[in-house]
């Protein structure tokens, strides 16, 4: 199982708070998805320069307060260092690739989540109602979201094998499903120098459309690609800076439902996640067919 | 006729489905309407009395499932496998159904005003259906009673490896499944289509719009010139 949400607000008053309107979503997947959960927010952008690193630690005593200090340091640049928790959120206009060398020499242990100018990745395991304490999702603002609540059935429960997973910046995806031919898939992307962090079959996904997108593709065309090649089910969940996208697979195996409304866009597994938002009663409830793909833009 | 209300916001899904399967005699006649059902699993399920129950909003997966004589009408959408393995009764969808719904049911009537999702219909065994939409692919899968009533259009692979379920489709069909075929409606089946259109609340509708399809029975038997696909 697993249980996949997604909102995307269209009325700017409702942003502010849109950690607490998702809320309820995400703990409405328990059942689909109870040892991890994570979460993609689009926030305010950082300086026209900047960008966000969002890092993963694994232990609240991490200081952070150091690693920012040695960060200015060494690179004698300018850091800011947001803590949650055992993630943090490091803010620079240093290219992405020192950056990421400097956290691989200096904190090998640390997981580099995400790196873009808008979305910030929270993941750990736990329960969904534990992990949204944790990193206080109730209070997060932002434009739109993807979240994840996962039951494992094929790699480890780890903070890593949670869902989002990143392909590049502010892009990130969510899965509901297995992949059959994720070992193979693998294979062949990195004979193509595609990097991957764990052995999660969704990783294997999006690092396929990763690749894609490398070699030219858009997103929808990446997508129809990813038919082709991705064997299994799924329903695929992706946000970018702008928009929310949505596919089936072609047996549509796994779940989906969407209201939208003039409000907001709001997509879950079922609809048990989408009863409590506001005026859903006048929503344009739907399930997304097959091998369709869907988009919102903001 | 006494009326009685629950809401699922307020009492337990499994207190109102335990009242739900007492003593036939004590629940005979009854109205019973849920509220807030906002999508939760299983809601009344293994109904065996005359029962009319009213859920007043979106029903999660398996609404009344295996159904017996209890009339249920869910207002809104139905999650996957409504009424599957139906064996009598009526059950009313008047938003669309996900995919599954009337999984191998055995009798009575499943009504959806919407679409229905993939697999509609699977494994039918003497239940009648009628779609106001449109259906999934792979819908009447290995159909093998029973009547299904399309008033939109198919997916693909229809009535794949269908026995002798009889489907009537008015829109288009995007593919057939293996050895299902078009028929010619005969008086008895047209009869048949015309009743559950009116039963289904669609008495406007035109019987003679539809396409018949069936089993070609060509699956029927081991054929010894398929022995190479073995």
């Amino acid at each position: 199982m697993c249980g996949i949400v997604g909102l995307l607000v269209r009325n700017q008053k409702m942003r502010d708070s849109i950690g607490e309107l998702m809320l309820p979503m995400l703990i409405g997947m328990t059942e689909r998805g109870p040892d991890s959960a994570g979460l993609a927010i689009f926030g305010s952008p950082v300086g026209a320069d900047e960008r966000k690193f969002s890092l993963y630690s694994g232990t609240d005593d991490f200081n952070w307060t150091k690693l920012g200090h040695e960060f200015e340091k060494h690179l004698s640049i300018k850091a800011k260092v947001q803590p949650k928790a055992n993630h943090a959120v490091l803010i620079t206009s240093l290219d992405p690739e020192t950056v990421k060398i400097w956290l691989k020499e200096h904190y090998p242990q640390l997981h580099l989540l995400s790196v873009g100018q808008l979305m910030d990745i929270y993941k750990d395991v736990g329960t969904p109602a534990q992990v949204a304490e944790r990193y206080d999702f109730k209070n997060l603002k932002g434009t739109h979201l993807v979240g994840h609540t996962r039951m494992a059935t094929e790699s480890a429960i780890t903070p890593a094998h949670a869902h989002p997973f990143t392909a590049g910046e502010d892009w990130c995806l969510v899965h509901n499903g297995s992949l059959s031919n994720a070992h193979s898939l693998r294979r062949k992307l990195e004979y193509q120098g595609i990097e991957f962090e764990t052995d999660n079959d969704t990783e294997a996904a999006c690092r396929y459309l990763q690749w894609r997108m490398r070699e030219g593709d858009d997103l929808e065309t990446a997508l129809h690609h990813g038919f082709e090649e991705l064997d299994g089910f799924y329903t695929l969940l992706m946000g970018t800076s702008n928009q929310l996208a949505l596919v089936r697979d072609p047996f549509g195996c796994k779940p989906a439902i969407i209201a939208e409304h003039d409000d907001y866009v709001a997509i879950a597994s079922e609809f048990r996640s989408l009863a409590h938002l506001p005026d859903i009663k006048n929503a344009k409830v739907f399930e997304p067919s097959p091998m369709e793909m869907y988009v919102w833009k903001l | 006729m006494e009326t009685l209300k629950y809401d699922l916001d307020v009492t337990p899904l499994r207190e109102i489905n335990q009242f739900l399967h007492s003593d036939a005699s004590t629940l005979n006649g009854k109205s019973v309407v849920i509220e807030n059902p906002n999508g939760a699993h299983n809601i009344a399920v293994g109904l065996k009395a005359e029962l009319d129950i009213t859920i007043k909003g979106h029903a999660g997966y398996y609404a009344a499932g295996m159904n017996q004589i209890a009339k249920v009408t869910i207002e809104g959408s139905a999650g996957s496998g409504v009424a599957e393995n139906m064996m009598s009764g009526v059950v009313h969808v008047k938003g669309f159904a996900s995919n599954a719904a009337a999984a191998t049911a055995n009798g009575g009537l499943l009504i959806i005003d919407g679409d229905a999702g993939l697999r509609t219909a699977i494994a039918l065994k003497g239940a009648d259906v009628v779609v106001g939409g449109s259906v999934g692919s792979f819908s009447a899968f290995m159909a093998q009673a029973g009547n299904f009533v399309i008033l939109g259009d198919a997916g693909e692979g229809l009535g794949d490896s269908i026995y002798e379920a009889k489907i009537f489709v008015r829109g288009k069909v995007k593919s057939l499944g293996a050895d299902c075929e078009k028929k010619t409606t005969s008086a008895e089946d047209r009869k048949i289509l015309a009743d559950l259109l009116i039963k289904s609340g669609h008495a406007d509708v035109n019987p003679d719009s539809f396409q018949q399809y069936g089993s070609a029975r060509t699956l029927y038997h081991f054929h010894v010139d398929n022995a190479g696909a073995y």
